[in-house]
């Protein structure tokens, strides 16, 4: 009896701390909503109220997207995010074939200095490489946002840990057949590979899309933003931040994130653990 | 149909040899297992064989001409692997269809979306589907071809693997253990299968596997290796009547050959367990190792006695395995009649016909015998 007593406070228990851990999370985003659904006047209005008294998400939404040119912005955040996962797929699948597959003096060290380039913050190498963009006469385009990340250390040791698991005899099969090794890495690896390449995809598209902190640096033409600092748009020291517009425009550009979570909701946490056990 | 001639093939890895020169030819049209323990080296030699590992010294003849340095592929050979090492995310079909489509489409033609609309790839793709019906007709895998492998069967996956070698008609096959992935049945079934199928095609064979069996079974010579060396080559009769060495003895045959302590007398006799044989060698005095075969040792009658430790009854006939008393030797003798059997913990008289002698020196090298013309070593059995 006095068993079923504690597992049962137990039970209650853990969900009252996953719950307030999930209100911890999400308390930003519904704030987020609310904030967007509110007039002007209820925002900096002293009382806190969530649901707002007079509904203008519609208005907050019109206006966000008149003073912004948002459709253009959710472009270039696409035309980045996948030139970027193109490219370094493009990259990290010969790199980690080798790494994994392939004999050859040094590719101990080779490992061990990729591993070495996972600790290295982006930051830290921003100025070197802000300067190398500007000696190229690069800056404020769409290669000045693509072109640093197309080698992606991370990416090239996680398909590397991946093609580990694929059997060699796969390998010295398509070697028998005539297949060469270019072509192994995108006829007998990428196919098997998938799962991984998604879980990249996912790491990949999430952290370039919500990039604030690069395309700040690199960029000053309108045209060019990517969907972060549409955001930032509406934060102006001189008229006074335009809050309603201003979350109205932050929820237009999480939504392809989310409805892209909500279709791919198992392989995305099919990539999670993949990466937690690999 | 090819010739593959190989000399003094050396292979290490970090400084360990794994092959120790070899020098062996494998006949036209010929079925050659090699056979030996895990780890010593025959797959190296197969891959050697194939090109996918380059061979430290010596030269491979495929058909009189060197292969050294050549692709996996330009030596057209075709090779099946244990893990059959299907493409998983190809069908059956297109599995089959790799290495035409590699070597009869050109690199423009194999691309994914334009290479379908290019004028001639309909007739190659014509030929190639022709080609993949009619093996698999032969193979009895045709309603299997939209399958998937994931979807397949252990001896199904192995059927499809023969058949992508198949297509492509090779000048050799190269098997690296096959049938060690499949259960028991299925990997008897297959045994007479791939014999088959090797009487039907004339072609070369080259088999590698652990399992004396497989290679008894099929092959039409049996290469028997040992620590990175070939010990013996023979015919499968050759090399279970009269093997050159203890290892190959020991290695070939299932329940192993029974290996006695023996001695060899200053006049060249031999003495087994205390007992003289009527048998005489060359060799010098000394101890030597005595083998007979299970099915060679006779219960009931001869000079020697043993209780009975353990039986093996498989129905069709039964495995007695004796201890021999004094000696702390096994033995097992196999019985072909299973109503004779006898009693566990009963001693059993026991005994064996000279002919069925072979003797090893300590080095393990065969002694050769000759039977002495005097009455036999079996007494008239007094029970």
């Amino acid at each position: 009896m006095s068993n079923t007593h504690s597992v049962t406070f137990r039970a209650i228990l853990r969900h009252v701390l996953l719950i307030a851990g999930a209100a911890l999370m999400l308390a930003p985003f519904i704030w987020m909503i609310s904030t967007a659904s509110k007039p002007q006047t209820e925002i900096f209005s002293s009382e806190l109220h969530l649901i707002p008294h007079r509904f203008a998400l519609w208005d907050n939404l019109r206006e966000a997207f008149a003073k912004a040119n948002l459709l253009r912005f959710l472009l270039n955040g696409v035309i980045v995010t996948v030139s970027i996962f193109v490219l370094q797929v493009m990259v990290a699948l010969p790199a980690a074939y080798a790494l994994a597959k392939l004999r050859f003096l040094g590719r101990e060290t080779l490992f061990a200095l990729v591993l070495f380039g996972i600790l290295i913050p982006p930051q830290a190498t921003a100025i070197p490489v802000f300067l190398l963009l500007h000696k190229a006469g690069l800056l404020d385009s769409y290669a000045a946002l693509v072109l640093p990340f197309t080698i992606s250390v991370f990416g090239i040791f996680l398909m590397r840990q991946f093609f580990k698991t694929v059997p060699d005899d796969l390998v010295d099969a398509a070697r028998m057949d005539g297949i060469s090794e270019f072509g192994i890495v995108w006829r007998v690896m990428l196919p098997a590979a998938i799962p991984a390449v998604t879980a990249f995809g996912i790491f990949s598209v999430v952290a370039h899309w919500n990039d604030y902190f690069w395309p700040l640096i690199v960029l000053n033409s309108e045209q060019l933003r990517t969907p972060p600092l549409a955001v930032a748009h509406f934060r102006n020291n001189e008229a006074g931040t335009s809050y309603g517009p201003l979350m109205a425009a932050a929820m237009v550009i999480i939504a392809p994130l989310v409805i892209a979570f909500l279709f791919a909701q198992r392989r995305f946490i099919e990539g999670i653990t993949l990466t937690g056990i690999k | 149909m090819a010739q593959i001639e190989l000399s003094t093939i050396r292979k290490s890895f970090d400084g360990t040899d794994v092959l120790k020169g070899i020098d062996f030819r494998i006949e036209d049209g010929e079925f050659i297992s090699l056979v030996g323990p895990s780890g010593c080296g025959k797959s190296t030699l197969l891959r050697i064989i194939a090109g996918l590992e380059p061979q430290n010294s010596g030269q491979v003849h495929i058909d009189g001409r060197p292969v050294d340095g050549i692709r996996p592929s330009a030596r057209n050979l075709a090779m099946v692997f244990q893990s059959y090492a299907l493409y998983p995310h190809l069908s059956t079909f297109d599995n089959i269809a790799v290495p035409l489509r590699m070597r009869r489409l050109s690199a423009i033609e194999r691309l994914p979306l334009l290479g379908p609309l290019l004028p001639g790839r309909r007739a190659k793709e014509r030929t190639i589907r022709a080609d993949i019906t009619a093996i698999a007709e032969q193979l009895d895998i045709a309603p299997l071809l939209r399958r998937k492998p994931g979807q397949l069967s252990g001896g199904q996956r192995q059927r499809v693997a023969v058949g992508r070698a198949m297509v492509r008609e090779p000048r050799a096959f190269l098997f690296d253990e096959p049938l060690s992935n499949l259960d028991a049945k299925l990997r008897v079934h297959m045994r007479a299968e791939l014999a088959e199928l090797h009487r039907r095609l004339k072609a070369t064979f080259v088999y590698v596997t652990h399992d004396q069996a497989e290679a008894m079974t099929m092959s039409s010579r049996i290469a028997v290796m040992m620590a990175g060396e070939l010990i013996q080559v023979g015919t499968p009769a050759e090399i279970y009547d009269d093997p050159g060495d203890i290892r190959v003895a020991e290695f070939i045959g299932s329940p192993k050959i029974n290996i006695l302590p023996g001695r060899v007398r200053k006049d060249g006799g031999i003495d087994v367990l205390g007992t003289a044989l009527r048998l005489g060698c060359g060799a010098a005095a000394g101890d030597c190792r005595v083998g007979v075969r299970p099915e060679r040792i006779e219960l009931g009658a001869g000079p020697f006695s043993g209780s009975v430790v353990h039986l093996e009854n498989l129905g069709a006939e039964a495995f007695v395995h004796l201890a021999i008393e004094g000696a702390g030797a096994r033995l097992i003798a196999r019985l072909g009649d299973v109503r004779q059997l006898p009693a566990m913990g009963r001693a059993v008289t026991f005994g064996f016909a000279p002919d069925a002698v072979r003797a090893f020196d300590p080095a393990g090298k065969r002694i050769e015998l000759r039977v002495e013309q005097a009455e036999r070593i079996r007494e008239p059995a007094h029970v």
